[in-house]
């Protein structure tokens, strides 16, 4: 195989990838009568016309960003996190309870102690599955959502009772459940006028570094892929893969931690119901569409931020309920994992090279 | 006494959802395939189910063909999807985990779209309704607990029976077990390893939609997005509890509805206990089911979860 025919056979696969996925969603489009070509455009463009929408994109990018780099961690230490839901709940109720009970410290101390404190809470929920995983090979996939429903009720629970608003508990349990309005110490600065961007956005992108730093640079990275990429050749090597299972999901949690801390420091300013408004999951889809690698999760969390964004507005522009981004996010995951797979089979492309041989001798003993 | 028959009468409809679903699991478990998508497909079945009913037919005589047109056609998707799925996993050998995932989100937006466009808010169907068998369920005590339910419900027992028989001792059932314990020996001796997986993902597939449309048609009689709540999820845990044999799913499906009954009755009896605790319960008997049967995963269908690649030299 030539290197040229190599690289048109990936663009030619990649291509097929992406018109089965924007066909599939076509299908779903068409059977509610939407207007298929202009849902695309709104969906895609329609975001980025104004600076304020704009902002909203990278808004939505910042807590994607951060739990999207959590579930690579995990997933290339060979760990399946799709517990960033309840993980980012948890973070949220972390925050919220130090914002609630030290609301008087100065904000140098009071913002880094309540996002650790998102982070820890969000750890601990993560590492219930890796333990489980490690010690009694629960499977994380059914652990990690199981304990997102957990999550969720306990969520409620605390926004209902501990945390309920005092200003709710005089309407007599009719109030919405949410958390008073948290001290002012505890809010990220809004750094353009207008907008609600906040300095998240530079915690997102510190982040990002820590983790390509600690991924590749680090003895400590090197042996949590080593311990996905193949786990039984990193026992032989002498690595406790089990422990890195534990201490990558650890880290997954503790990201989805930080989101949720995040969001409730940058945007929502209280706990309230719907703050992780499916984060979790579209950070799985963030995660594997930017390659599972900072530098490609950067920019994937700004694209899926313009979708999530852009499907908002379907409804008004067009008629198309916002749930369409879950269904374009699953036709995502599904083309991804797929298109990965026949990328890397190496007999599909023999198989296709030969073809291609054959007819190029066909034609040569045509045209003789 | 009559609370313990209460609870025994709604324990059995409850455990009908996740007793078809997991049966169904187990097919696709058995022939190799792990489809974590089971809950989404749920949730296209239980709003199709609906959605026939719900459109075309507002009672009379012939609302009876409308509900079962709405069960076949969540089967028939269910199918469809099952065999979708197929083409992810079992042709271009994707991870089944994280495919599944895909498939649940998908489902679950499918069903939330067409939901919107379709319905738009909270309404209700008049369903399938309770059928009491003639005579048995007169007799005391057994009559309310068993033979007192909707059509479903009993479908849903004799399918218990039905892929035992289908699994152990038909030669379809033999090529399920054989692609999902050694693919390599059954395709040496000419068995079509992908066809056969193919063939369980519809048939387990269909019996996630149908599951699904009892959720909407027999049980909610209504659509809402959170109507699966993770039972499709529960449904493939419950196969691995149930070792992959159709008699101990049951047994593990009729123990979660009881303990759903259950958490119902003392909620009923106005115990104080916070209503979001009630509610974790099943969830958290998930994790514990799990953390203790990790031997019994021994015992599951060796082939698991491993595509089959017959031009791969092992």
């Amino acid at each position: 195989m030539t290197k040229h025919f190599k690289l048109i056979y990936k663009i030619t696969i990649i291509a097929l990838a992406i018109a089965a996925a924007m066909g599939a969603g076509s299908i779903i489009l068409l059977s509610i009568g939407a207007d298929v070509a202009k849902t695309y455009l709104v969906i895609l463009l329609e975001p980025l016309k104004s600076t304020l929408q704009i902002s909203e994109v990278l808004l939505r990018a910042i807590p994607l960003s951060i739990i999207a780099l959590g579930i690579s961690v995990a997933y290339r230490s060979g760990i399946i996190n799709i517990g960033a839901e309840g993980q980012m709940m948890m973070g949220i109720l972390g925050t919220t309870m130090v914002a609630l009970s030290l609301p008087t410290l100065p904000k140098v101390i009071l913002i880094p102690l309540a996002i650790l404190t998102g982070a820890l809470f969000g750890g601990a929920w993560g590492f219930i599955a890796g333990i489980l995983r490690a010690k009694l090979q629960v499977s994380e996939l059914l652990s990690t959502v199981m304990l997102n429903y957990i999550a969720a009720q306990f969520y409620t629970f605390m926004l209902r009772g501990p945390f309920l608003d005092p200003a709710e508990k005089t309407l007599g349990g009719a109030g919405t459940p949410q958390s008073m309005r948290l001290t002012r110490n505890l809010w990220l600065t809004r750094f353009i006028p207008r907008t609600r961007l906040h300095t998240g956005l530079f915690i997102a992108l510190a982040l990002a570094a820590f983790i390509y730093f600690l991924l590749w640079k680090t003895d400590f990275g090197y042996k949590m892929r080593a311990s996905g990429a193949s786990g039984r050749a990193a026992r032989y090597g002498g690595i406790s893969v089990a422990w890195y299972l534990v201490v990558s999901m650890v880290i997954s949690g503790a990201f989805a931690g930080i989101a949720g801390a995040i969001e409730v420091a940058g945007v929502h300013r209280r706990a309230l119901e719907g703050i992780t408004a499916g984060y979790g999951f579209s950070g799985i889809v963030v995660a594997l569409f930017g390659g599972l690698s900072p530098i490609g999760i950067i920019p994937a969390s700004f694209f899926f931020g313009l979708l999530i964004v852009g499907s908002d507005m379907t409804q008004r522009l067009v008629g198309v309920p916002a749930n369409m981004i879950n269904v374009l996010q699953g036709i995502i995951i599904l083309v991804i994992v797929a298109t990965k797979m026949i990328l890397a089979d190496p007999y599909l492309a023999e198989r296709v090279w030969r073809w291609y041989q054959r007819r190029c001798t066909v034609r040569a003993e045509v045209e003789a | 006494m009559n609370t313990a028959v209460n609870i025994l009468s709604l324990g059995i409809p409850f455990s009908v959802a996740l007793l078809i679903a997991s049966l169904g699991e187990m097919f696709n478990q058995r022939s190799g395939v792990f489809n974590l998508g089971c809950e989404g497909i749920m949730a296209m079945g239980a709003f199709l189910g609906m959605l026939v009913p719900y459109s075309v037919g507002h009672g009379g005589p012939t609302a009876e063909i409308y509900n079962v047109l709405g069960l076949l056609l969540a089967m028939g998707v269910g199918a469809l999807f099952g065999t979708l799925f197929g083409l992810v996993v079992v042709t271009f050998r994707a991870p089944e985990g994280i495919a599944g995932i895909g498939l649940q989100m998908f489902g679950v937006g499918v069903a939330g779209t067409l939901f919107r466009h379709f319905i738009g808010g909270t309404q209700s169907v008049i369903g399938i309704d309770r059928t009491p068998i003639p005579l048995l369920s007169a007799i005391p005590i057994i009559g309310p607990i068993f033979f007192s339910h909707n059509v479903v419900v009993y479908l849903a027992f004799l399918f218990v029976p039905l892929s035992w028989y289908i699994l152990f001792k038909t030669p379809w059932g033999l090529r399920v077990r054989a692609v999902g314990t050694n693919p390599r020996a059954a395709d040496s001796i000419g068995i079509n390893v992908n066809r056969v997986r193919y063939q369980a993902l519809a048939v387990g597939g269909a019996l996630a939609g149908l599951a699904g449309a009892y959720l909407s048609l027999c049980q909610a009689k209504m659509f809402s997005d959170g109507i699966i709540a993770g039972r499709g999820f529960i449904a493939v845990a419950l196969v691995y509890f149930g070792h992959w044999h159709p008699v101990k799913i049951m047994g593990g499906a009729l123990l979660f509805s009881l303990a759903q009954s259950l958490q119902l009755a003392i909620q009923g009896q106005g115990i104080a206990f916070p209503y979001e605790f009630a509610v974790m319960l099943p969830y958290v008997l998930v994790i514990v089911v799990l953390a203790f049967s990790r031997e019994s995963q021994l015992l599951g269908p060796s082939a698991l979860g491993k595509p089959f690649n017959r031009e791969k030299r092992i």
